[in-house]
Formats: structure tokens, sequence, C-alpha cells
């Protein structure tokens, strides 16, 4: 990857004050990228803006159609249009995880809107700014943290895996549709981390045996280094 | 919002046809250029006290100098008491305001730092950092409007599919009708897409004094990618198609001034070829403006060919800029086929396509001279 790929890149992450999405934010904002970020808690977000200077926290629940909106006006707002939307804040659904019969309705939707129906109402809000970028030149693109569980039949893990299958499915159905506008999508798995998340569905699990969040945060920013190094082949739609 | 929007098309022989208003591409040749502002809308209308009377306000936000994420100073339409609901022409004036005050609007604290030489327009400054700002009017903003649409906007109504920064006071609404279908229409019809982005400005005031002003001066900011689209897409012939007023003047704000390397210098062999990779080439300047001029019947365009926008009103901004497009008696006859026709003048309404004769073939060979 090229040492400048990232700076000045303007990136935005959902759930960006722990796990995952905090490491993402530390390497963005440490190859000099334009970052805002997503999280409910007023106080971790004030924090986590003070560790990293010149980074826009918004205060948000992916999961609430009302806050969608203004938390695009914020995001596009403060940097002035977007190149990189990484959907990474999700739900597990019933915690403990549960068998699906277990499960309750309420728990399967809660998974569903903050895994599939807020992602996508966020992208579509942005989605405009997205074409915008790859218009004057770059090559945006939208990243939909996604799972293993997306694709295998994992006992209790029915809510989550549900929501994340829809998730990549409609992240692969929208890549097709936007490619001739010079916008990527692409949903990546991480693999087991050590995170919160992964805390709260495996108590027992050896972190030993994880993965740290930092080694697949560099693996996504590689990933997304391969698209934005390419610039758009899409000019003015000339 | 429209279930169903219709676009009268007044073309270049003044013959005028009905269609649905996504079909408005049907009518556009391979080789034009569609230009449209991306410009995202503020929720612009925020409710407070005039601290020092402790009196109710409203403010509008109306104009900035500058498209710039540091967000701190504005000029400002306010009002007295009540909300949309009430017609701006009926709505108390304000409190008495003095430069200094203070308004406290919801979590934003503001400061009058101006009087702008009527009592209904001032400069306001806002304290805090900017993300603050942002903050406090993404939740306490709502969009501005109008009584003739009774429930309240939500910012999904008033963004349009192209939306990006959020610099505009109200909807650019020409843009609502585009969609993605629409761009992909074009592109797989060999018809350009590009944008600019302009701070759409305030349409009316309720005041007639006020509304004199209209529009107010609106920074704009030309993509490099589409300056380079329009000098490539006269060069070959083409036309630029504004979607909406805004773009109008700010492509022809950014356009040439006294030199004019334009279609008309062509020789007998078609139009002068120009190096579209040299910015100094292209027809518009790239970059950040601030468009401060009028466009009317005296205007002479030199940049856009023809403009797809709303249903106006005779005697506003809007439809004086569409009489720089077409003859008073051509929009006479629109004017009344779209009333015969119930045509929707409001900003979810229906459009209007003017395409004025052409002056060069879509091969780009001079057909008048």
């Amino acid at each position: 990857m090229a040492p400048d790929t990232l700076s000045g890149l303007r990136v935005a992450i959902t759930g960006g004050t722990s796990g995952l999405g905090l490491a993402l934010l530390d390497l963005f904002h440490a190859h000099g990228a334009r970052v805002a970020f997503v999280a409910r808690g007023r106080e971790r977000v004030d924090e986590v803006s003070r560790s990293h200077p010149g980074t826009h926290g918004i205060v948000g629940d992916v999961a609430s159609k009302d806050d969608i909106y203004p938390m695009a006006l914020q995001m596009l707002g403060e940097l002035g249009g977007l190149d990189v939307l990484i959907n990474n804040a999700s739900d597990l659904g019933p915690v403990p995880l549960a068998l699906l019969g277990d499960t309750e309705c309420e728990d399967l939707e809660r998974a569903i809107v903050t895994n599939v129906i807020g992602p996508f109402r966020l992208t579509k809000a942005v989605l405009g700014a997205l074409a915008a970028s790859a218009r004057e030149g770059r090559a945006p693109v939208v990243v939909n943290i996604s799972s293993d569980a997306a694709i295998n039949a994992y006992p209790t893990w029915g809510a989550y895996g549900a929501s994340k299958a829809a998730l990549r499915h409609l992240t692969a159905i929208w890549d097709a549709e936007m490619a001739a506008e010079g916008v990527r999508l692409f949903s990546i798995d991480p693999g087991d981390m050590d995170t919160p998340m992964h805390a709260a569905a495996v108590p027992d699990a050896d972190p030993s045996t994880l993965k740290p969040p930092a080694v697949a945060a560099r693996e996504i920013i590689d990933a997304i280094s391969s698209i934005v190094d390419r610039p758009s082949s899409i000019v003015g739609n000339l | 919002m429209t279930a169903f929007a219709r676009v009268l098309v007044v073309g270049a022989s003044q013959e005028m046809r009905h269609l649905a208003r996504a079909a408005f591409v049907d009518v556009l040749r391979p080789g034009d250029l569609v230009v449209a502002n991306d410009a995202a809308t503020l929720p612009a209308s925020l409710h407070g006290t005039h601290v020092a009377s402790g009196k109710p306000i409203e403010i509008r936000l109306a104009a900035r100098r500058t498209l710039s994420p540091d967000v701190t100073d504005f000029a400002a339409i306010v009002f007295g008491a009540g909300d949309f609901h009430t017609r701006t022409e009926d709505r108390p004036p304000p409190p008495s305001l003095a430069v200094h005050d203070r308004l406290a609007l919801g979590p934003l604290s503001a400061t009058v730092t101006g009087l702008l030489g009527h009592p209904r327009l001032v400069a306001l400054h806002f304290r805090g950092p900017a993300d603050d700002i942002w903050a406090g009017i993404a939740r306490h903003g709502r969009p501005i409007q109008y009584a003739h649409v009774a429930t309240p906007l939500l910012l999904w109504d008033v963004w349009t599919p192209i939306a990006s920064p959020p610099v505009a006071f109200e909807p650019p609404s020409a843009g609502f009708a585009l969609d993605w279908r629409t761009i992909a229409a074009m592109r797989s019809r060999g018809i350009g897409f590009a944008t600019i982005t302009h701070a759409a400005g305030i349409s009316s005031t309720g005041d007639p004094e006020l509304d004199r002003r209209l529009p107010f001066d609106e920074p704009y900011d030309i993509p490099a990618s589409t300056a380079r689209a329009i000098t490539t897409t006269r060069a070959r012939g083409g036309r630029i198609v504004a979607i909406g007023t805004t773009v109008v003047r700010a492509l022809e704000h950014a356009g040439p001034r006294r030199h004019e390397p334009r279609r008309h210098e062509g020789t007998k062999n078609g139009p002068r070829r120009h190096d579209d990779t040299k910015p100094e080439n292209w027809i518009v300047r790239a970059g950040p403006g601030i468009a401060t001029q009028r466009i009317g019947p005296g205007t002479r365009l030199r940049v856009v060919d023809a403009i797809l926008t709303g249903v106006h009103e005779r005697g506003t901004s809007h439809y004086e800029l569409l009489r720089a497009f077409a003859d008073d008696r051509t929009l006479a006859a629109a004017d009344d086929e779209m009333a015969a026709h119930g045509y929707r003048p409001h900003e979810f309404g229906d459009s209007i396509l003017v395409i004025p004769p052409a002056r060069f073939d879509p091969v780009g060979l001079p057909t008048e001279l």
C-alpha cells in the first residue's frame, strides 16, 4: 500500500468507539485520513474524539430511523463529502446467544434493524456523496462488516447469522448496481476477534486464540486500499 | 413525495409536449451533458428565543459566504412567533434586534453580528466548535417549509437522491427529477452526467421588499471533472442541460467573460478543437466561486443550452431566469399549457424542460449563422 493512499481520505465508521470500529479509527487516523465516527454513548464519543484529535465524533444509533439523516448530515457537513463508509456497528441478537426456537421476535428484529436496515438507510443517505466522489476521480467504497455466520449454519447464531447473510447479499447486489457509477461495495469477514461483542457471544473463549482487532483492521484497510489505489474510470459519466 | 410528476417539454421549434418527468431523458441526445446541483439541504429553520426580550423567534438560515465545513457565520431571515403553518406573508415580525443580541436556539447559541438593511435580515455568528454547530443544526433544525405542505418535512423529504455536501438552504428541487435509474438511462444512451455544488438559497421570505433582494449571493463549487466534461461536450457539439436554476447561475458565473472559446468560433470544418486536458482551455473555471449575478431576459447564456426546472410563478427570480432561455410569448404559451393541465407549481411539483432552438446540430456543424 502506498503510504499516501489513505491520507486525506474522507472516512465514516459506525460503531467507532470499541472493538473493530475503534481499531479501524486508530489506523485511519494514524494514516492521516479525515475520520467521522458514530456511536450511541456521548461520553465514549467525546473520550475517543479527545484521544484522536481532528476526528469528528457523532452521537447516534444506526438502528434508529430518525438518527440516520442527522448522522449523514454531520458526516457530510464535517468532512465536506465522503469516500469511505464502514458499516461496522452490529447487534448480536439475543445475549446470551439462543436457539432460534428460543429467540424472542424482538431480538431478531433488533439484529435485522441494526445489521441490515441501518446500513441500508445510511448507505442510501450518503450514496449521492459517494457517487460524487467517483465522478471526481476517486474510488469510493462501502465496507459492510460481515461474519462467517453469514454463510455457515452455526446453531444459536440464528438472528445474527440471518441478518449478516441478508447484509452480505444486499452488498453484492448493490455493488453490481453501482459499479457503473464507480461506487464499490463489499462485505468482509474479519474473523473471530478479541472484542466486547465476541466476549458477549462466547464468554468462555480463550482470548489468546482470537484475532486482535488491530490485525483485522489492517486487513480491511489493505482491502480498501487495493480499491482506492485504482482511481475511478467514471469521470463525468462520459 | 411525488407519486407521479410530469414535465412539459418546450422544444426547439417551440412545440410543446407532456411527458412523465423521468422521461425527460428521452428528448436528450447522445453527447449531451446533464449537469445537476448535488447540494444536500440543511435543516435551516431553527426555533428558539430572543434572549433580551424573552420572545419566541424563528430564524431561517439563508446565505453563507463559503461552502467550507467550518460553519459559524450565516445570514438569516427572522420571524416572530409561529411556524410554517402560517403563510410567511402573515407571520408576525420578529422582536426588534440589535447587534450583540443573543439567540438561544435549542442546543445552539447565536449572536447577531450585523443588521442587513431590513428588520428581518441579520448576520449571525454561532458559538462553539464547528462539530457542535453541525450536531445542533442536525438535531434541532427543521427543513424550511411553506404552508402549502401541511405535514412537517423531514430531511429525507428534502434531500435529492444525489445529495452530497449539506450546503443548500432549500432543496435544489429540480434534482428530484433524478434517480439512479434515470442516471443509468443517461449512461446507456451516451448522455453525460456531471454535478456542481451550489448553496441554493431561500425562495421566499414573505416580505415583498426582501423578496426583491433574492437571490442572495450564493457560493458554489465546480469540480474539475465537471469543467472538463463541459469543454469536451462543447467540443463535440453536445448541449449542456442544467437541472435547476442554481446550475445555470453557477455555470454562467464561472463561464467565459471576455474571450469566449466556444462553438460559434468554429470554422466551416466544425468547431475549433480545444485541448480539454488543460484547465486554461476549459469553458468554465473549476473551483469555488460566489454567484452574484441576476439572470433574466437580457442575459446572453454562454454555457447552458437547456434547462429542466420547476413550475415557477411569474415575477419570481426563478421565472426571470427562465426568460433567458425563451421569449415571453413562448413562456406565456407554456404557462397556459401547464395551467390547463393542472401542473403543480411548488418545489415537490411538476417540471418544465426548455430547449431553445439549437445553434448547431448534433455533430457540431453550424446550422444557422
